[in-house]
């Protein structure tokens, strides 16, 4: 072998960020809160943390991929209200004809295929249409709002089923199931991103577009589907929310999504730049994220004053990212 | 402190045992020289053997661990850039670093605008001043050209033109000949011959020794670290300063030729693209190392581009074994057996980011999976390459960043090789690398065809096109002005084709 002593310091150390730096602020923050109130480390209360971050969680799962690949997803957040609040239409509409479960099923098939409507929408404006990621789900961030508006004429999409609820309510050997299903997509995704060609693929995309391209990947195919992936985690956030609801709110529901999810993504160490990330990473970017809400909310801080927080802790973590490179 | 004397006898910058550590390993020991004003001044070395650290302590990118530089005969600290452009000691860096959405002039003048008043700039005045400037340099770049739109080569001459606005007392060039054809080598040399005779100091950095013999007045050896020696190039043959670089005796650098084995492996009739190639034929046989020669633009990299699916071709057939080929994509090329070893490595090549592992199998991931990646078959490619060529590297793990250029194109290689390809595009495969990674790339490429590999050897110098090649193909204008073989395979003929005074009239 010729693998020959290279002094340390040519031994990135970013790497130890992407891996480990938000677990480490992840443990820091534990410690803090553990100690700023008696209450935190109540089982319900962590129960609850992973509950509510979960919705924004699963999404930002599949924003990682996108990120990764060098786009990015604004119009998460709308289509999360437009997938709910078809969901209901639809359960309501099936509920009648083929008992409460069919329906159910149905209303969960039809949002996970709305979903990837919506993904490849996306995908198709930025791949084929060349409209830069940005752009193009700022107007499709518009369009998904208003058409949720539109349908619902500014109201609420409401559930009359009585059994949906039991999916975004019910709980598996106590832990409730949006925490479940989070875990459950992360391992799968964490998986994909580190074990499988098109993990691969997605950051050899995100790291130079034009070396992916003439190494025969099919850079466009890649990119494509990546918003693919982040539409089906915002369907299935979109079914978690609407049943734990049982409603949709046409104007509330999804709101700031986007920013809780790039959020956490960014938080876990993936670069906005793209080319590398890790989806632990993003599971430990949203909880801290989940954390530092409920810590504020404990200690009574104002609620108006919680973005402030939520922004400083974002541009940290992306100052300390600097740093480290 | 010093005297002062060393400003009065010619003496510009003076290094009193400059050293360089990084965590405890020294790149740089106790380099003791003195560069005087108005003189060629070459450094040459093998990767790694600490030309670029000394120069970027110059250039002020590195601060020295110990030592002291006088610059005039002042001890300076050479602290950031800004400090070296302040007291004239401008720098071309070896890769080129312009604003690829800005123009031309935008680059020369970024930072240093002409401005009429306080906030507006003076387009005229930059304009007029870019053109002057290019005129100097024997181009015909317009100033006004988008950056991205020109060629490498042209790159470097505007990179070498932004250096020159400032009228620097001493300008130090990183490898500038790398990737330039012999007109705009010997224009460049020119232009340094003309800087000295204006009282400009040059350091000049070089693989290629016979522009370093041609054009410096002095010459200093660097080897792991150390200064092997400093004199004066008259004094010194090419080859004796190869071996000072290495070391030990230096056999010929290129390896016995290989017969060609018969058969045709690649038959390319009337290949056409819009605007860049025109009516291109030629065969390539099982075993064979064609050349393709010609000036920068003469249509090469375009021809490879076009073989490997990223170039759309007007017309013409491209026929492997006989059977034609639709090669629309470079997954096309890669399912015939075309593979493309670029010469822009950072830009085409290979992932920065990636880790040697990850690179060496980008193209030919599909081997190692099923559904998941075989991650223990993976790393035993990497290993084997590692081995094959020579790659040194702290770990597999270690990303392409981190290594120097010589090994980034063995990663290169093996990425380009992985998938097992019949037909190997070579584009400048040895840019900007030392004679010792050279000659292991030219042994390297000696054994593919050796196995029954072809290769298409596309080179800009002329030297290595003829200690190579069977047959050369010289391009020029998107032609092929001329196909030479056996003795006919010399420098002169390859220049009368490649200039168009023989040949197929354009």
């Amino acid at each position: 072998m010729n693998i020959r002593a290279i002094p340390k310091k040519m031994v990135p150390k970013r790497l130890d960020y992407e891996r480990f730096g938000s677990l480490y602020a992840l443990i820091l923050l534990f410690i803090i809160s553990s100690i700023a109130s008696p209450y935190f480390l109540q089982l319900q209360n962590i129960l609850n943390i992973l509950r509510q971050v979960s919705y924004t969680g699963i999404i930002a799962l599949g924003m990682t991929f996108v990120i990764i690949s060098g786009g990015i997803d604004l119009s998460v957040g709308s289509m999360t209200a437009l997938v709910g609040g078809i969901v209901i239409l639809t359960l309501n509409k099936f509920g009648g004809e083929i008992g409460e479960i069919g329906a159910i099923v149905v209303a969960i098939v039809v949002g996970m295929l709305l979903g990837l409507v919506g993904g490849a929408a996306n995908g198709l404006i930025i791949t084929v249409g060349k409209v830069a990621p940005f752009v193009a789900t700022l107007g499709t961030m518009a369009i998904f709002r208003s058409l949720t508006l539109y349908i619902s004429n500014a109201g609420e999409f409401r559930s009359a089923s009585s059994m949906y609820p039991e999916l975004g309510m019910g709980d598996l050997i106590g832990i409730p199931v949006p925490v479940w299903i989070m875990l459950g997509l992360a391992v799968v995704f964490h998986i994909v991103l580190t074990r499988t060609r098109y993990g691969r693929y997605v950051c050899a995309v995100g790291s130079n577009e034009r070396v992916a391209r003439y190494a025969a990947i099919k850079t466009e195919v890649i990119r494509f589907t990546s918003y693919l992936v982040v539409g089906l985690t915002v369907a299935v956030s979109a079914v978690l929310l609407s049943s734990r609801l049982n409603s949709i709110s046409s104007t509330n529901a999804g709101l700031n999504f986007e920013l809780d999810a790039i959020a956490a993504v960014i938080i876990g160490g993936t670069p906005l730049t793209g080319g590398s990330g890790t989806i632990p990473g993003t599971v430990f970017g949203a909880i801290i994220l989940g954390i530092i809400n409920n810590m504020l909310n404990m200690l009574g801080v104002s609620p108006y004053l919680q973005g402030t927080v939520k922004g400083l802790v974002i541009i940290g973590a992306v100052l300390i990212q600097g740093k480290r490179r | 402190m010093q005297s002062r004397m060393d400003g009065m006898d010619g003496v510009i910058i003076k290094t009193a045992g400059i050293s360089k550590e990084f965590s405890g390993v020294y790149v740089l020991k106790d380099i003791n020289v003195e560069i005087r004003r108005g003189e060629v001044f070459g450094i040459v070395g093998e990767n790694g053997a600490g030309k670029s650290t000394f120069i970027k302590i110059l250039g002020g990118t590195y601060t020295p661990s110990e030592g002291q530089i006088f610059f005039d005969g002042k001890p300076v600290h050479i602290r950031d850039a800004g400090v070296a452009k302040r007291i004239g000691i401008a720098m071309i860096p070896q890769e080129v670093n312009l604003v690829s959405d800005l123009n031309v002039y935008e680059n020369i003048f970024l930072g240093n605008e002409y401005r009429v008043g306080a906030w507006l700039l003076d387009k005229k005045k930059m304009m007029s001043k870019a053109r002057e400037l290019l005129h100097d340099l024997h181009t015909d770049i317009a100033p006004d050209e988008r950056i991205d739109r020109l060629s490498v080569a042209q790159k470097r001459m505007v990179e070498i033109a932004k250096a020159i606005t400032h009228d620097p007392k001493v300008l130090i060039m990183d490898e500038p000949t790398a990737s330039l054809t012999q007109y705009e080598i010997d224009v460049l040399l020119d232009l340094m011959r003309r800087l000295k005779e204006r009282g400009v100091t040059v350091i000049f950095i070089s693989h290629r020794l016979k522009e370093v013999k041609r054009v410096c007045d002095r010459v200093m050896v660097l080897r792991d670290g150390e200064t092997v020696s400093i004199d004066s190039a008259t004094d010194l043959s090419e080859h004796e300063i190869a071996k000072r670089m290495v070391g030990r005796e230096l056999d010929t650098i290129f390896p016995e030729k290989v017969e060609a084995q018969g058969t045709t492996v690649l038959r390319v009739e009337g290949l056409s693209v819009k605007g860049v190639l025109h009516d291109v034929s030629f065969d390539l046989k099982k075993g064979e190392i064609l050349g393709f020669a010609g000036l920068i633009g003469a249509g090469r990299t375009e021809l490879a581009e076009a073989l490997i699916g990223v170039r759309r071709k007007t017309s013409g057939k491209i026929l492997v074994h006989d059977k034609e080929c639709v090669v629309n994509s470079p997954g096309d090329a890669i399912r015939h057996g075309i593979a493309y070893l670029s010469e822009d490595r950072q830009g085409i090549g290979i992932l920065t980011s990636f880790n040697l592992v990850a690179n060496t199998t980008l193209v030919s991931l599909g081997k190692y999976c099923r559904l998941l990646i075989n991650a223990r078959k993976e790393r035993e490619k990497a290993r084997f390459y590692v081995d094959a060529f020579n790659i040194k590297a702290p770990s597999i793990e270690t990303r392409l960043e981190f290594l120097s250029g010589g090994n980034q194109q063995k990663v290169s290689l093996a990425k380009s090789l992985d998938p097992g390809p019949e037909v190997f595009i070579l584009d400048e495969p040895t840019r900007g690398i030392d004679v010792n990674a050279k000659k292991e790339i030219y042994d390297f490429i000696r054994q593919l065809v050796m196995s029954g590999i072809s290769c298409i050897l596309i080179s800009s110098e002329l030297e290595e096109i003829i200690g190579m090649c069977s047959r050369v193909a010289v391009m020029r204008d998107g032609r092929i002005a001329g196909i030479l073989e056996g003795d006919r395979i010399c420098e002169e003929e390859i220049m009368y084709y490649a200039t168009g005074l023989k040949g197929r009239a354009s």
